[in-house]
């Protein structure tokens, strides 16, 4: 079963059923204190979390997105016990992750795009053993999880390297695995392709896809791609200052703000604006033409299409942006 | 197990099943790390043995420094070269044996810096098991080994009425003392958490207190032996308990019966220490940094 072909309309019944993370007017307020003179000392509240509520229901695979600064990895921080919230309730998979932070952590998996959860001097497999070890997961389990993981993931010839001479695409690769081990039922990704290559990302959308559909993991992602966000999920939730400014179907993103991929395009010589169906040219600069259209929407068939009927020389393909999305969901929001 | 259909999972969770109470999960955890360090430094054999080699003998100089004092005098506050001896080798190897299992904690500052603390707050296991036992260095041993040594030059050259107390009282002076410096070392952490350069600060009171711990009581202020018996408690790893051994007077006149307390000072001193602990943990927790 393919989590992507499922029907829409099976989301509310997975909520009310199985709900795995559940947030009620969760706030998380910092006391930022600075020195405003010798001895004299100012307080100021930053409200990184602001009122937010959502629940999530087993099996989902849900995008988090918003700017920096927005709240997001605060959120996230909170949903897997480092912080405490300030106020409001929350949980995970049945535990209250600030009171019960080591019996959720039990449960999660986590990746932090930015750094590794392991250890760094230590060759992978290393580290894959502690896990086994530190989670007390049965050996039986261990080996077919790591089996999987190792194939799937292409660990193959990495586990005898130490995780500090790993390129960053294999070390998330590797970190991925690592969070996968103890069979989570929720899985937190926090950019878990930024900085990686297009096969990386590809592989690595790949092995989330499948892993939510064969063994129902729930996974939340939170991403600056709107591709890692188109090609996985199909609820998409839009945090910024704090709120939820949307909570979706990843299609009802597009109709607030329609979301485009651009493909830059170098043709032989300077020529009329290129006409095609499926996209349409929104600039051209000499022999350069920029060509937007929908992100949901795949780049091969328009490629093919101009390299049959245009003398192309060079192309590339920019994604996207979250700050893009969000700054077109304000223009649309003032002008309607 | 992703089966829509399922009921919710029943009370007693099989995950948690699996698992001990904190304590044991802690121990265990760092038993496994410690051990995964050991392996991987011993898969260098020859570039273990040689900085173990430098740790013993950059540690041995330190001691040269206190036999070149004793050419030219031949006692120090009134104590011989064989009392100063058995004062450094007690401090010394209570310290290595504090700084070779929980030396790592000097680390929090920097992991708080750059976020992984996070890394070890999303693992099942407590905080404290894992930052201790993060790069287990068996080289410390050479610190360890440099004081035994000192310690067993003592022992021969001194010449002690050996009472079965006084015999006792040298492991228990040694255990109670790494008690004492561990508690130390993890309280200088938590400073950590609301100064996160301040990694130097609790080295002042570690290492420098180990080295005050060499030199007899009696070269120092009363001020300053008063503040670390009473304030902080180093007094307990030997001056103390060292003064019975050596059959001398305890220092600031006190009883004799406070030679015995080492065992009691540092069972309180790693209470406090793992309370504070919990405490800074807290705050990390709810300001993030």
């Amino acid at each position: 079963m393919d989590a992507t072909e499922r029907p829409v309309a099976d989301l509310p019944a997975q909520r009310d059923g199985q709900e795995v993370i559940h947030l009620d007017r969760v706030e998380k307020v910092f006391e930022v204190r600075r020195r405003a003179g010798l001895l004299r000392r100012e307080k100021r509240e930053v409200r990184a979390v602001d009122g937010l509520s959502f629940s999530v229901g087993r099996g989902e695979v849900v995008g988090f997105v918003g700017p920096n600064g927005a709240g997001k990895s605060t959120t996230i921080k909170m949903l897997t016990g480092i912080l405490t919230p300030s106020a409001g309730t929350l949980r995970v998979a049945g535990v209250e992750p600030a009171r019960d932070r080591a019996r959720l952590a039990r449960r999660i998996g986590v990746v932090f795009g930015q750094r590794t959860t392991l250890w760094w001097d230590l060759p992978l497999l290393d580290s894959y053993q502690l896990i086994h070890r530190m989670y007390r997961v049965p050996d039986a389990r261990y080996r077919e999880n790591l089996d999987r993981c190792v194939e799937l993931l292409g660990l193959g010839d990495l586990l005898d390297v130490p995780v500090r001479q790993l390129s960053l695409g294999q070390r998330m690769r590797g970190d991925i695995a690592a969070a996968l081990l103890h069979d989570p039922e929720v899985l937190y990704l926090d950019e878990p392709t930024i900085g990686l290559d297009v096969v990386s990302k590809a592989n690595v959308r790949h092995f989330l896809a499948d892993l939510n559909a064969e063994r129902g993991t729930t996974v939340l992602l939170t991403t600056h791609d709107l591709t890692d966000i188109e090609q996985l999920c199909r609820r998409v939730m839009v945090i910024d200052h704090g709120r939820l400014m949307y909570d979706g179907e990843v299609a009802g993103l597009h109709r607030i703000a329609e979301v485009e991929r651009t493909l830059v395009v170098d043709l032989a010589t300077e020529m009329a604006p290129i006409a095609l169906e499926s996209a349409r040219t929104v600039k051209v600069e000499g022999p350069r033409q920029w060509l937007a259209f929908p992100a949901g929407q795949p780049a091969a068939p328009i490629v093919a299409e101009i390299a049959a009927g245009w003398p192309l020389v060079d192309l590339s393909l920019r994604e996207p942006d979250i700050e893009d999305v969000i700054s077109l969901m304000y223009a649309g929001r003032s002008a309607g | 197990m992703a089966d829509p259909a399922a009921p919710p999972r029943p009370a007693p969770d099989p995950v948690d099943a699996r698992f001990g109470s904190p304590l044991t999960e802690g121990l265990r955890t760092y038993r496994l790390v410690v051990a995964m360090w050991v392996r991987s430094t011993l898969t260098y054999r020859a570039s273990f043995a040689m900085a173990l080699c430098v740790a013993v003998v950059a540690n041995g100089l330190d001691f040269v420094a206190i036999l070149l004092m004793f050419s030219h005098v031949d006692r120090l506050g009134g104590f011989t070269l064989g009392e100063v001896a058995f004062l450094y080798g007690t401090s010394a190897t209570a310290f290595g044996l504090a700084h070779l299992t929980v030396g790592s904690m000097d680390r929090l500052g920097r992991r708080i810096r750059d976020g992984s603390l996070d890394t070890l707050l999303v693992r099942p296991v407590p905080v404290l098991a894992q930052l201790a036992a993060d790069r287990f260095a068996l080289r410390r041993l050479g610190r360890i080994t440099q004081g035994a040594l000192v310690l067993a030059y003592a022992l021969t050259v001194l010449e002690i009425d050996w009472t079965a107390t006084r015999l006792l009282m040298v492991p228990m002076m040694l255990v109670s003392g790494a008690a004492l410096f561990g508690a130390l070392f993890v309280a200088g952490a938590v400073f950590q958490f609301y100064a996160q350069d301040a990694a130097e600060v609790q080295n002042a009171f570690t290492y420098g207190g180990t080295t005050l711990l060499q030199y007899p009581p009696t070269v120092f202020t009363r001020e300053l032996v008063a503040s670390v018996t009473f304030v902080l408690p180093l007094a307990f790893v030997n001056w103390v308990p060292a003064s019975y051994v050596l059959d001398r007077p305890l220092p600031l006149g006190l009883p004799v019966q406070a030679a015995f307390a080492p065992p009691l000072v540092a069972a309180v001193c790693c209470v406090a220490a793992g309370l504070l602990w919990r405490v800074g943990l807290r705050a990390y927790r709810s300001t993030g940094s």
